[in-house]
């Protein structure tokens, strides 16, 4: 029997009180009828019985519900589409900002086994994370146990001929076990081997799949065709699944390393361009891997003390690169997203509570007929639930639309493909987060209900909502209030940061500057007279288009797509150059004569690189201002001579400081050459392939003409990254504008609807008063002195939810402090504004109500009574 | 009218059951009894259907509790006894007619015996 009454509670509470005592008297009649193999065969069929009709009595009850759901939303559609909309809110910024969170924090990489893989890095005084050099990393390699492979790669982007124009393709360079180590074979093709990856090998090419949908239009018949790249035959031997990326999504095909000894010289020991990635034994933590390359990275140290002089090994997960900013920032946009949900669900709470009590007599009316309590909280729980589903699919809607928006916050530099989308996994999130939310806020008027038929509610006349609840929803306003503040207080430190950022000077001036890359096809112009030619032909026709002022060459612009170039300097003569360190470093930049003027870069001291700065001169230099401070603090340092990119250079000029490594970053001082003065096939990483144009009218309508003088000069060269040089800047702060708009969003959505929660409590505290204020209004009580009634209760509102407010949004600030750029979490004027908005919010919600409290007329009111 | 013809066709369940309260008040128990007896044991309802049924009827209007008892040696105290309602026994007719009229289309098509 006990087996029975257990069943019986499959059913709903309100069945079971009605009909259980009948049923089980049933039973027991046929239990006792039963004998042998019959007792097993009534079990049985009771159970199979008592499960199907439950679920049906189930079933039953819910369409009853939502048709009575239906019925009641239908009667108050104002408050229905309120509703809606809040829920779609909170729903939508949340599902939204999990499809980014998931999508770059949670996600496991899309490898196999990804937790195995791991991202191994030199380490060196100054610089925590620097790529491996390749002796170092083939040593590591054959040394190290706690790897069943690593494997290397590094950027290598290439130029593309003999297919209608020029094409730059985004490349990498990989030893033949890199995709081994990752665990992932070409979709069709054969992977490289290591017959491909030794010097002298014939060139091959593996193409990453959607570089093969566009530019072979998926054709399988692909493999073995030969491609002309950077001028040298490559034959395809395979092509990537799709979803396949590496190391970024950007790469369109892969090439071999090809290394010889050369590559692996000693001298070579301070070349750090390589990315490593290895795969950890089964079993083998990160711990003990580090704890081995450290042994290995010491002996290394030991047997090169000069070349591998303070090197160590850093071991990392490779789901774990992802920048500790960009970790940050998406953190603090959930935080946001579930602050928005926060104040949705606290403004839905408070509007039910008020239909609750506005519905208190239709609900004692029910309590009253004999509908049980279980029975009006199952019917509360599925009006919230309805809300709930409603506005959940509008907000997963909004979602939708938002999430291009929201995936400009997607670092690019992540193995995984561009974009998020609300694919399963995030809809699976929405359904969970609108249940809960559905739940949560149905909550509160089902306690109110909860508290047994309440038998006030068929009195006429009632007053007040009653203190507990009006404290309860005087506190759920409150949080609203402290939440939006906070928010509004994170979202005003971030836009004070973005002004920060963009306040930043970084060194020249981006406005009417026309930027764009080439590159040289080396072979032919390995000659620097070669190359001159080319600089001097296409600025002289530059510089005569119609509102050029000026025009000029340089390695690798600042702020650009490549923002490194470091080389060791040397101001006394003892140049030794094996040794890295941050202290004995300048960035190197090979420039032709107008660079500087053309970016606005000011010439302190002396003079800019000229055209009689050729090679059979006087090598010169010219030094930024930082150098100056660095090497010779306080000494004249025109005519002073350093040991720099393999020559004796005398300095003849001191430029502002650019910041070329980025408007956040500190950079190294910069050492500027003349694009003339280096010998034939040397330092060719560093010649300049980077034009600037400045112009007295727009940039972008320059860019026909100057891709015209371009193509006539050397018709094989690709011209890409065409921008303007403010177009740069704006992509340099493009992550941070991005997140300010989205918490903007968020700050005004939170700030709507805290104001909607004070209106919609002041309205109903008013309403509940009414009596009163005409009693008081009668008794002689001014405009003025009403007026201050509600205006006071709702400015007490919002100093109560004002305080903790700051508060929480001072201790956000301090955790994303590393997003905020030098401004203080206690930003006074953030948080003066912030009070200051809040105060407006309070002030608009209390509007209406007090307009409505302003025209009780006491004669009304109390004949009402 | 519409009411009626909303309601049908009719669960057996709930045929039966109208069918066994046509002649009087009767218990849940009762109920089963009546039905096995006239359908020669080829039909027991389960109590759960037979409530899950009865719940159904009672708010559709087909059947009310009643609080006339039986003689009170009859009566369990335990028991509720239902009694069909006047929508109850009209729409017993309803489905009735629209058997009828099925077996009679039926038996034109030859698919059942031709009463002598």
């Amino acid at each position: 029997m006990r087996l029975y009454n257990l069943l019986l509670r499959l059913y709903p509470a309100a069945f079971r009180n009605e009909y259980g005592e009948e049923m089980r008297p049933l039973f027991a009649r046929r239990r006792r009828q039963a004998k042998g193999f019959g007792v097993l065969a009534l079990w049985l069929n009771t159970v199979g019985e008592i499960v199907s009709n439950s679920w049906l009595v189930h079933v039953d009850l819910l369409r009853q519900d939502l048709g009575f759901t239906a019925r009641v939303l239908r009667r108050s559609p104002g408050f229905a589409v309120t509703a809606i909309f809040i829920v779609a809110l909170g729903i939508g910024a949340t599902t939204a900002a999990f499809s980014v969170t998931d999508f770059v924090l949670i996600r496991q990489l899309p490898f196999p086994e990804p937790e195995r893989l791991v991202k191994l890095w030199e380490t060196t005084p100054g610089y925590p994370w620097m790529e491996l050099s390749p002796p170092n990393y083939r040593d590591w390699k054959e040394a190290a146990k706690s790897f069943t492979s690593i494997g290397a790669y590094t950027f290598n982007d290439v130029t593309m001929t003999g297919a209608g124009e020029a094409q730059r393709l985004t490349g990498t360079s990989v030893s033949a076990d890199l995709f081994p180590t990752l665990g992932v074979a070409p979709a069709i093709g054969r992977p490289f081997t290591g017959d491909d990856d030794r010097q002298g090998a014939p060139g091959t090419v593996i193409l990453a799949f959607g570089f093969w949908q566009s530019q072979f239009a998926a054709d399988p018949n692909v493999l073995g065709r030969s491609l002309m790249l950077d001028g040298a035959p490559y034959t395809v031997i395979g092509v990537m699944p799709r979803g396949f990326h590496f190391p970024a999504s950007d790469v369109q095909v892969w090439t071999t390393n090809r290394y010889g000894p050369g590559n692996y010289a000693d001298s070579e020991r301070a070349d750090n361009y390589l990315e490593s990635v290895g795969r950890l034994r089964d079993g083998v933590t990160l711990g003990q891997a580090q704890t081995e390359l450290n042994t290995i990275a010491a002996r290394l140290e030991r047997q090169y003390p000069k070349e591998n002089k303070g090197t160590g090994a850093v071991v990392n997960s490779l789901g774990e690169e992802i920048s500790d900013r960009s970790r940050l920032l998406l953190l603090a946009l959930s935080g946001a997203a579930a602050c928005v949900l926060l104040i949705a669900c606290a403004n839905l709470a408070n509007l039910l509570l008020a239909r609750a009590l506005g519905r208190r007599r239709e609900l004692a009316l029910r309590a009253a007929m004999g509908a049980g309590r279980e029975r009006l909280v199952r019917q509360l729980m599925t009006e919230s639930l309805v809300l709930a589903t409603a506005g959940g699919a509008l907000g997963v809607g909004i979602a939708m639309i938002s999430v291009p928006l929201f995936a400009q916050l997607v670092p690019a530099s992540l193995p995984i493909a561009g974009s998020p989308s609300i694919d399963l996994r995030v809809l699976v999130f929405a359904v969970v987060v609108i249940v809960v939310t559905g739940l949560s806020f149905g909550l509160a008027p089902v306690l109110r209900v909860g508290g047994g038929p309440d038998l006030n509610g068929l009195r006429e006349g009632l007053r007040s909502g009653g203190g507990r609840k009006e404290r309860l929803r005087s506190a759920l306003v409150v949080v609203e209030i402290a939440a939006s503040v906070a928010l509004l207080v994170s979202a005003g430190l971030l836009i004070r940061a973005l002004d920060t950022v963009r306040g930043i000077d970084p060194g020249f001036n981006p406005y009417g500057v026309l930027t764009l890359r080439t590159e040289l096809p080396i072979p032919e112009y390995r000659t620097v007279a070669a190359r001159d030619a080319f600089y001097t032909r296409v600025r002289r026709e530059v510089e005569a288009l119609p509102g050029v002022t000026s025009a000029g060459f340089i390695s690798y612009l600042p702020i650009s797509s490549f923002r490194g170039g470091i080389w060791p300097v040397s101001v006394r003569g003892e140049i030794d150059l094996g040794i890295r360190s941050a202290n004995n470093v300048a960035s190197l930049r090979f420039v032709t004569p107008g660079y500087f003027k053309t970016m606005g870069i000011p010439v302190k001291r002396g003079r800019d690189i000229s055209d009689a700065d050729t090679r059979d001169r006087q090598l010169v230099a010219v030094v930024s201002e930082s150098f100056v401070k660095r090497y010779w603090p306080d000494e004249d340092p025109i005519g002073r001579h350093i040991n720099f990119a393999l020559g004796e250079r005398e300095v003849v000029g001191v430029v502002g400081d650019v910041r070329f490594r980025g408007l956040e970053r500190a950079s190294e001082p910069q050492v500027y050459l003349s694009s003339a003065q280096v010998n034939d096939g040397a330092i060719l990483f560093y010649a300049p392939r980077a034009l600037a144009v400045r112009t007295a009218g727009s940039p972008s309508d320059l860019v026909p003409a100057v891709r015209q003088i371009i193509r006539r000069a050397e018709p094989k060269l690709p011209i890409f990254e065409v921008q303007t040089l403010e177009e740069m800047m704006d992509h340099e702060t493009a992550s941070r504008a991005v997140q300010a708009r989205v918490l903007v969003g968020f700050a005004a959505i939170a700030f709507a609807l805290a104001a909607v929660g004070i209106h919609g409590l002041l309205s109903f505290a008013v309403s509940q008063r009414v009596t009163e204020i005409g009693v008081r209004r009668a008794l002689g009580a001014q405009s003025s002195d009403v007026l201050l009634l509600v205006l006071l209760r709702g400015l007490a509102l919002a100093a109560a939810g004002v305080v903790p407010g700051a508060l929480a949004a001072y201790l956000a600030g301090r955790s994303m402090e590393a997003l905020l750029a030098g401004v203080a979490p206690a930003d006074p004027l953030t948080l003066s504004s912030a009070v200051a908005l809040s105060l407006v919010m309070t002030l608009l919600g209390t509007l209406a109500p007090t307009r409505r409290a302003l025209r009780v007329d006491p004669i009304t009111a109390l004949r009402a009574e | 009218m519409g009411e009626i013809d909303d309601l049908l066709p009719l669960p057996s369940a709930t045929f039966h059951i109208l069918i066994a309260l046509a002649d009087g008040d009767r218990h849940g128990y009762a109920i089963i009894q009546d039905v096995e007896v006239r359908t020669g044991g080829e039909l027991t309802l389960s109590a759960g259907t037979l409530y899950r049924s009865i719940q159904r009827m009672l708010e559709q209007g087909l059947l009310v509790e009643t609080r006339d008892r039986p003689a009170p040696e009859d009566d369990d105290e335990r028991r509720r006894y239902y009694r069909i309602t006047p929508l109850g026994t009209a729409v017993a007719k309803a489905e009735a007619k629209r058997l009828t009229d099925l077996i009679r289309m039926a038996r034109a098509a030859g698919f059942a015996p031709r009463r002598a």
